[in-house]
């Protein structure tokens, strides 16, 4: 068991759990302004499809960036437009985000890469894969901790920082900012907002682009940090892991991230897993890869504490007459 | 003297077909609680929501302080000074109060230097109008009372000179009301204008200076408070129409056929809104409910009628041997709900669908798993027949009936059933006068027949046409029993509250 | 905003010009990949009808998507939104794929069906009525729930076929295959119309959907108990009042949502691959939601809706092959793109039609 602790099953840990907090975090801003979005995983994928077709193209990574944050928030306003405008069903619409995603990624990418749905490798500068960083390659020589802390904290890729870093500024935006609290407040009582003379429908729409953002940094991370271009379902599931997570964090993001963190692990173990026996019995790697979807039944039965969604969440704001 | 805080001109107001406000004055004094008083649906609520911003008038002027204003959101009604708070509360419930208070008034895009001041500036509001409330708790957890506050502290956070206050007593217990009043003073002796909507008199008797009345969106009259009576007032309130004649024999009160005993409901949020409850309704009589809207007497209907819940306290049917029966819903009681769109019908099924809500499980409507489709559209044609619906087509989904037209669809469905006993609520609310006739005709032949009937109304004038004794309720309680005999003011004094005609 | 506009342009036009936008906008994408829409429509429809194993084929997809848009369509009635269908399907064709391991042997097809069909109706409705309890007694959304319920059927499945159902020593991860007399008859009766039909999967698993058709629509429309689900999804209030228990209405319409997805699995399992294998529903269980939601929830709507798709299903592989640079993947747009136009934005022309009906009005008085 102790291998699950080894610094190489660590840095996956991190690595992997870089996309899940990015999308989860995603959610965050959207569900808390009272727009359910099931459509995290068709922005993570779009945008990992974006980055990638336009790192092979143009050879940037940061136009590339920029291309997959743009392309996931055009799939946000999507849902803006259907959700906050039209007043559509968010679940419906949110599970048409993830097939256009899906279907338009490997419609394009055939048409542009003629290799049935990939991309090509990304050149070496359009990757933002980290490492190798000369300023802290002495602590590699300090020894198995330094080198530990060395892989695990100064040799990661953008993605890594900037998902750990947007934890405790989402907390801030969330509790010390005018923007934070209006936004918490119009995922509760849109109608308290309302009244209070500020426009619910311009709330929601600056959450969902928040969201689009997120999801585009997530999908980027897939396509030029995890890997070096477009495999199809490349997302793999991961924005309803993210989803779960959320779900797990009761909508907060320290624990957003704590969830996150416990996936990705979960995750990053699952071959170290395959075949250990545990008290007599071998544990199913299909167990730990269900795990966090049990984990979230199991909360919202409310065997393990309540998860109280947003109030307002997933319900048009119609003025009452 | 000053110019008036607010003076409507000529506001009119539809929403479709529908007049909510049909060409209304209204001056209100600065420095005054003014009243505005009207039963459900008069149209108080809208003007209200005009002068803050959420509605639109379809013509009309608005003058505040004497000068003419136009107030095209809720932003430029605060802007204005005008504070609202609303009959359900527009708060944030996970949030403190201070959070609550703060909300669209930061003072910045951050919270820290804003959330300073706005805690300075309400430790001062409170003080100045003893609102105490701790900034720092969790709205959600605190009581309605409360809560109330905390919407009057928005308000006035904001700068508010005029507050206006839609049916603020209506989730409140007396004792949050007495307390409510006196902050109202405050406000006045601090110069503030309060507008009090309400459909209570004992309040506007108790606490406004002036007050005007509304019935069926118009405004009817002004009066000051002081030379005015609670007679007065019930009479602009419910207008005097033509007490509506009811051709009826003395009733032949039989055996007891349903009875409640001690019956008290408490909903989710541990208020008491049925308070020990005891009534008996006999075979062959008709035994009306009056009382204010919101008294308790939808939760006492739907209690006996065993679709909402009791607390403790029982509720009993009696075979024509006087033997009890068991008490099944549906089962020998006939139940014609209140509110006929939210429950009475599924308005968007055929009207022969809706002619056996409630009865579908009915051997004569299929013995098995099966509906027999025949079977339902005769019941519903015979429905029909009999009720005179118009038009008399089955095929016809629910919402393209009249009211007074769905009304009947549900009246011959709990009526045809042939119950024992039958409950009625509201038998009327917003029905065409044609099929009031026909609707009151029929509960009275029904009662000749033998029947049971328990009615609740709103309108005065049908329960007294109508019944052979009269109960009124008053927050939650049975004040007292009255024949038919009795006046208005007899009535509407109970209904306010006031036993034995105690105050006025 | 809410202005009554006759029956035919809710239920005709607006169903029509939404279904329209969504056809376009695929066009569109086909004209900047560089290719002619109208040429791409021709291929799909040869693909899906101009020979008898295009038309097996495609009323093979269509058996799949009737079973799952009739599964989502059962739980709109009442309500309540059922993603998990696609777990479902999964699940119930472990159900079916059992009856025909345990009972090859021992019956011939026809013996073993009447098994097949409560196995697998049995094992997709338990996995759609706990999440139709969870909501009903304890407030757990069913959509996020089915959702779990997909991912955790695929790790169930997964490791049920790698434990117990492979064959040992072989490396494909499938049960093995049923006796020959196990197999679901293909619908060699329909050879004479179209020549070639017995060379595809097409088997009589699209009669049975047919008849589940004729079952929902009974059930919804000609039971006491439709009768209480419509009123419940209708109103839930009136359902109160009317004596109509939301844990009964849930679960139960959940349990037969679930066991109609379920059936879906008798289509591939037992009809086509005849063994279990890994995964089963194909994505089935996501067209059932554009499918129902396309054929308004109602059986006869959804066979043409299902129809519909088991052409684009078929016709894509046709289009691939002819237009290289379109893969089959054009049909999953299309499938997003009805979901959106049809589904989420379904009101978009409505204020739009309102405005010229209220023109149209005032222009006759």
């Amino acid at each position: 068991m102790l291998e699950l602790l080894q610094v190489s099953n660590l840095d996956s840990t991190i690595r992997l759990a870089t996309p899940l907090l990015l999308a989860c975090l995603a959610g965050l801003y959207s569900e808390r302004s009272g727009v359910f979005d099931i459509g995290l995983e068709g922005k993570i994928l779009i945008a990992a499809f974006a980055g990638a077709a336009v790192g092979v193209t143009m050879g940037n990574a940061w136009i590339a960036l920029g291309a997959a944050i743009l392309t996931s928030v055009a799939f946000a306003l999507i849902h803006g437009v259907a959700c906050i405008t039209f007043r559509g069903n968010q679940i419906v619409s949110g599970v048409a985000i993830n097939f256009l995603a899906l279907g338009l990624a490997a419609v394009i990418g055939n048409a542009m890469f003629q290799m049935g749905g990939r991309s090509p490798q990304l050149p070496n500068e359009a990757r933002l894969q980290g490492g190798d960083r000369a300023l802290f390659s002495w602590m590699e020589d300090l020894g198995p901790v330094g080198e530990a802390v060395h892989n695990l904290f100064f040799d990661q890729s953008i993605f890594v920082y900037l998902a750990f870093a947007a934890v405790p500024f989402t907390w801030w935006v969330l509790f010390r900012t005018r923007f934070g609290m209006r936004l918490r407040a119009v995922g509760e009582n849109p109608a308290a907002v309302d009244t209070a003379g500020i426009s619910v429908t311009g709330l929601r729409y600056r959450a969902v682009i928040c969201a689009g953002i997120l999801c585009g940094l997530s999908g980027a991370t897939l396509s030029m940090a995890l890997n070096s271009g477009y495999i199809n379902n490349m997302s793999a599931g991961r924005g309803f892991i993210a989803l779960a997570a959320l779900i797990f964090a009761k909508w907060r993001p320290v624990q957003a991230m704590m969830a996150c963190l416990l996936f990705a692990f979960l995750e990053a173990s699952e071959s170290r897993l395959q075949g250990k026996e545990v008290l007599g019995f071998e544990i199913p790697v299909q167990l730990v890869q269900a795990l966090p979807y049990i984990l979230v039944v199991v909360l919202l039965a409310g065997f393990i504490g309540q998860a109280r969604a947003p109030k307002a969440g997933g319900v048009p704001y119609v003025k009452e007459r | 003297m000053s110019a008036p805080a607010i003076e409507l001109k000529g506001i009119s107001k539809s929403f479709g077909a529908v007049h909510a406000n049909r060409d209304i004055d209204l001056t209100v004094e600065k420095g005054t609680i003014h009243g505005i008083i009207g039963e459900n649906g008069a149209g108080k609520s809208t003007l209200m929501s005009i002068l803050y911003g959420f509605y639109q008038a379809d013509k009309g002027t608005i003058a505040v302080d004497g000068a003419r204003v136009t107030i095209k959101d809720s932003d430029a009604a605060i802007s204005l000074g005008i504070g609202m708070v609303h009959q359900h509360f527009m708060l944030v419930e996970p949030f403190t109060v201070l959070e609550n208070v703060m909300l669209g008034a930061e003072g910045g895009a951050l919270l820290n230097r804003g959330r300073a001041e706005a805690r300075k500036e309400l430790e001062r509001l409170e003080k100045e109008y003893e609102l105490n409330v701790d900034p720092d708790a969790i709205v959600g957890d605190l009581p309605v009372g409360i809560q109330q506050r905390v919407e009057i502290l928005k308000a006035l956070y904001r700068g508010a000179e005029i507050l206006i206050l839609d049916e603020p007593t209506g989730v409140l217990t007396p004792d949050e009301a007495d307390h409510l009043f006196r902050i109202l003073g405050q406000l006045r002796a601090q110069g503030k204008t309060v507008l009090l909507i309400t459909h209570k008199l004992r309040e506007i008797m108790a606490i406004t200076d002036d007050v005007s009345v509304m019935r069926q969106g118009q405004m009817v009259a002004s009066r000051h408070t002081a030379e005015t009576s609670v007679e007065e007032l019930a009479e602009l309130m419910v207008g005097r129409r033509v007490l509506l004649r009811v051709e009826k024999g003395e009733a032949n009160p039989g055996k007891v056929k349903l009875e409640v005993s001690g019956l008290n409901v408490v909903d989710e949020l541990g208020v008491a809104r049925v308070k020990e409850a005891s009534l008996q309704v006999r075979a062959g009589e008709i035994v009306g409910i009056a009382g204010v809207s919101g008294n308790g007497q939808s939760e006492l209907l739907e209690a006996i009628a065993g679709i909402g819940p009791i607390t403790t306290g029982s509720v009993e049917l009696f075979d024509i041997a006087g033997e009890p029966t068991p008490w099944r819903p549906r089962h020998g009681l006939g139940h014609v709900p209140e509110d006929r769109h939210k429950m009475g019908l599924v308005t968007k099924f055929l009207a022969k669908e809706n002619a056996v809500l409630g009865y579908q499980r009915e051997d004569e409507f299929g013995s098995g798993v099966m509906m027999d489709k025949g079977a339902v559209l005769e019941t519903c044609k015979r429905h029909m027949e009999a009720f005179d619906v118009r038009p008399p087509d089955p095929n016809l989904k629910a919402a393209n009936f009249s009211g007074g037209n769905q009304q009947k669809i549900v009246l011959a469905r709990e009526i045809e059933n042939d119950p024992d006993v039958l409950i009625v609520g509201q038998p009327t609310r917003g029905v065409d006068v044609g099929a009031i006739e026909a609707i009151h005709r029929r509960l009275i032949e029904l009662r000749d027949a033998g029947k049971a009937i328990l009615l609740v109304s709103v309108e005065l004038d049908e329960i007294r046409a109508l019944s052979d004794r009269i109960i009124v309720m008053f927050a939650g309680e049975i004040m007292g029993e009255v024949g038919p005999e009795a006046t208005e003011r007899e009535i509407g004094l109970l209904m306010s509250g006031v036993r034995d005609g105690a105050a006025a | 905003m809410n202005k009554e506009l006759p029956g035919w342009v809710d239920y005709g036009l607006l169903p029509l010009l939404n279904l329209m936008t969504a056809f376009i906008v695929a066009g569109l994408v086909v004209l900047a990949i560089g290719e002619n829409p109208l040429e791409a429509v021709g291929h799909i429809a040869y693909g899906a009808f101009g020979y008898g194993n295009g038309v097996g084929y495609t009323l093979f997809y269509t058996t799949n998507f009737i079973f799952t848009g009739l599964a989502v369509a059962v739980a709109f009635h009442a309500s309540q939104f059922n993603i998990g269908g696609e777990g479902q399907a999964y699940l119930g064709g472990l159900g079916v794929g059992l009856a025909c391991l345990g009972l090859d042997h021992v019956l011939p097809w026809w013996g073993i069906l009447p098994f097949a069909i409560a196995m697998g109706a049995l094992f997709g409705a338990i996995w759609a009525a706990i999440p139709g309890y969870l909501f009903a007694k304890r407030g757990a959304h069913v959509v996020i729930t089915t959702i779990m319920f997909n991912f955790i059927s695929y790790s169930l499945m997964n490791y049920l076929i790698n434990n117990f159902l492979k064959v040992p020593g072989n490396a494909s991860v499938q049960s093995r295959t049923f006796e020959q007399t196990a197999w679901m008859p293909k619908l060699e009766w329909l050879s004479g119309m179209f020549p070639g039909i017995q060379t595809s999967p097409a088997n009589l698993s699209f009669v049975l959907a047919l008849v589940a058709c004729v079952f929902v629509y009974i059930l919804i429309w000609r039971t006491k108990f439709g009768y209480e689900v419509r009123v419940y999804g209708a109103n839930p209030t009136a359902a109160r009042y009317a004596g109509i228990s939301t844990t009964r209405i849930v679960v139960l319409t959940m349990a037969i949502s679930g066991a109609l997805a379920g059936l879906m699995g008798m289509n591939p399992v037992m009809g086509d691959q005849n063994r279990i294998f890994l995964d089963i529903p194909q994505q089935a269980g996501f067209v059932g939601i554009a499918v129902a939601l396309m054929g308004r929830s109602h059986p006869l709507w959804i066979v043409f809706a299902a129809l519909l798709f088991g052409m684009l299903y078929q016709g894509g592989a046709e289009l691939a092959f002819e237009m290289p640079s379109i893969t089959r993947d054009m049909v999953v747009v299309i499938q997003g793109l009805v979901i959106l136009f049809a589904g989420a934005m379904e009101f978009m022309f409505r204020p739009w039609i309102a405005g010229l009906f209220t023109m149209m009005e005032k222009s006759d008085a």
